[in-house]
């Protein structure tokens, strides 16, 4: 499978050159960015662990894709995702997120069903890949 | 009208029939207070009647006259629970028509009420005969009144982050054909659409619980479509299951199946009444579900310029009332959608200060006080090579939907679904790039075409086609802006 996440999943994988100028972007609108990574892709896993602090008043993406690539090298089979937050009153939210790793292999969920009454079927995601532990699960 | 209002007049408590104005209802020194609430009504009167005295009847008619002096106003407070009429001027252009401004006291609404509110400014006063039409163009709710109301289940910022889906337009598409296939093929149909790349799929407004599909059916098949395509994609979607009933007893049953069965919005139409839409809102706040609103039967009352009720009024009753998503125009579709006009419905919606602005039909600045915004629905003879300018048209907060563009396409729904959500992708990225959309639009999809066939394909199909058509619903500035 390939997993569909933030808002450039269905295009080809973004080159540095292009994750730049989405960055460029992000900091012209005085957005804060932030790198975070997982192994654990299920789309209601929240929280992805934070690669340091988010990125404040910055002027030129080179320090963000500094953070990015250093996050790659150390782990090289996580999913990574750059994210924009507007902290601008009436938003406090992300402004913008994507993709900019992903394993080489991606197992994909499995859909499991528990039958009730009714012909209700109670729905459950699971991972293939959280099978294993935290760090061990796209290889290394 | 029995008297004019500039003759000599009878004193104000004489019984019989007086005119309206000389009764307190036109007041063109009074100062609208911060509490009041304010209206804008286009009056037409009829050939002889003056503009002022059919404005002053207006104000009358929606808040305390009758057509005779009655002494019971003599124990009241009268002139405080009177609406004044308090500015009228001609529309340019337009000869016979003239705007009013008329302010209610906040007094005389119910707090919370939707119902309420429009029994007075929208109750009997659109049969009265002394005007051949009226259309109330604009309110402005003042925050007092504002905060007396729930407002969006959720809101724009509350939905994307329970779905974890920033930066973009959401993309959806209306389930075809809209009447007539099984709850298992129309599942499947939902299936293909959500797996091929959209958020949300989408029941129509006339889809309940008909003879070919019950609703019971209808939502056991559709989530198994749904848990699917997130399953395939590991991407959280939904499907609008609509639960309008001729009850609402009835809609809470198939609300609570829908909850039961883990989806994460619901649906209703415009056509059960404010009181069943404020009920259901109070419900998704309750139970953490989408409220999706399909705005089904406004055009009988917002198209026509002369008479009914605006649908920028309806959009601000709509966030009031708390829905999370209401239908508001294309311009480049099939429906009726000047561009100025769809752009102050849009605002109206998703802006938290409002600012007046007559060339898109805003008459009032409109605070909302942190009231969540509604996200605006595209839909309607919509199609992926119109995405740079949807994208520029409409921006990021707003749900494109493309039904016949996404099930019509020729290499199937899951392709149609693929090649909007590529071309929308695209659309941004380069909008982000900083790149013109509507210069470098075509070229940008394009680009994106030659390196995806479902996209390629789907520029081929519909690329040419538009649908120009002069709009009944533009505004009619007037120069000067209100107070």
């Amino acid at each position: 499978m390939y997993l569909r996440h933030g808002a450039f999943s269905y295009l080809p994988q973004l080159t540095d050159d292009e994750i730049a100028a989405q960055i460029r972007y992000v900091l012209l609108n005085n957005w804060p960015v932030s790198v975070e990574y997982t192994d654990d892709p299920h789309p209601r896993n929240v929280y992805w662990e934070m690669w340091g602090l988010p990125l404040f008043d910055l002027d030129e993406p080179d320090g963000v894709l500094r953070e990015i690539n250093e996050c790659r090298a150390t782990y090289p089979q996580h999913y990574v995702r750059v994210q924009a937050y507007d902290a601008r009153l009436g938003r406090q939210t992300t402004a913008l997120s994507f993709l900019v790793q992903r394993p080489a292999h991606e197992p994909g969920f499995r859909l499991d069903r528990v039958e009730a009454e009714g012909r209700v079927q109670r729905y459950s995601m699971h991972s293939y890949a959280t099978q294993a532990p935290a760090g061990e699960r796209y290889g290394r | 009208m029995a008297q004019e209002h500039n003759g000599s007049e009878p004193q104000r408590w004489d019984p019989g029939v007086h005119s309206y104005a000389s009764m307190g209802y036109y007041a063109p020194d009074y100062e609208p207070k911060a509490t009041d609430v304010l209206a804008m009504f286009r009056i037409t009167p009829q050939p002889g009647v003056d503009p002022i005295e059919a404005a002053a009847a207006v104000a009358g008619e929606s808040s305390t006259a009758t057509w005779t002096v009655v002494w019971t106003d003599r124990l009241t407070a009268h002139s405080h629970y009177q609406a004044k009429a308090y500015r009228v001027d001609p529309v340019p252009g337009r000869p016979g028509e003239y705007f009013a401004y008329i302010a209610y006291d906040l007094d005389l609404f119910e707090e919370g009420s939707i119902a309420n509110l429009t029994s007075s400014i929208i109750g009997n006063v659109f049969g009265f005969k002394p005007l051949l039409a009226l259309r109330l163009e604009d309110m402005r709710i003042p925050v007092a009144y504002v905060k007396t109301f729930q407002g969006p289940a959720h809101g724009i910022v509350m939905e994307r982050e329970l779905l974890g889906k920033y930066g973009r337009p959401l993309l959806g598409a209306t389930i075809k054909p809209k009447l007539g296939l099984s709850a298992r093929n129309y599942g499947r149909v939902v299936y293909e659409g959500c797996r091929g790349g959209l958020d949300f799929t989408k029941d129509d407004e006339n889809i309940n619980s008909q003879p070919f599909m019950r609703w019971r059916d209808r939502f056991l098949y559709c989530m198994e479509g749904v848990n699917k395509a997130v399953a395939d994609t590991g991407e959280l979607k939904g499907h609008y299951l609509n639960v309008t009933a001729a009850t609402v007893e009835d809609m809470y049953e198939r609300a609570e199946f829908a909850k039961e069965l883990g989806s994460v919005i619901v649906m209703i139409d415009l056509t059960v009444g404010y009181s069943a839409m404020q009920s259901m809102a109070n419900w998704a706040r309750r139970n953490s579900v989408l409220l999706h609103l399909h705005r089904a039967g406004h055009g009988t009352y917002t198209r026509q310029k002369t008479h009914g009720v605006s649908f920028r009024v309806i959009a601000k009753w709509c966030r009031l009332i708390g829905v999370d998503h209401l239908h508001a125009g294309t311009i480049v579709g099939k429906l009726e959608g000047d561009p100025a006009t769809t752009k102050g419905f849009y605002d109206t919606l998703r802006l938290d200060h409002v600012p007046t602005n007559p060339a898109n039909g805003i008459y009032f600045d409109q605070d909302w006080a942190s009231l969540p915004g509604v996200m605006p629905v595209a839909s309607g003879g919509i199609h992926a090579g119109q995405m740079h300018q949807l994208v520029d048209l409409l921006g990021e907060d707003t749900i494109l939907q493309f039904g016949g563009g996404t099930i019509g396409h020729p290499m199937g729904i899951a392709a149609g679904a693929e090649a909007n959500r590529v071309a929308l992708e695209a659309t941004i990225k380069a909008r982000n790039e900083g790149r013109d959309l509507i210069k470098e639009g075509p070229d940008i999809l394009r680009r994106a075409a030659a390196i995806n066939r479902p996209l390629e394909v789907a520029l081929t199909t519909w690329g040419e086609v538009t649908f120009d058509y002069a709009s009944t619903d533009a505004p009619d500035a007037v120069p000067t802006p209100s107070r």
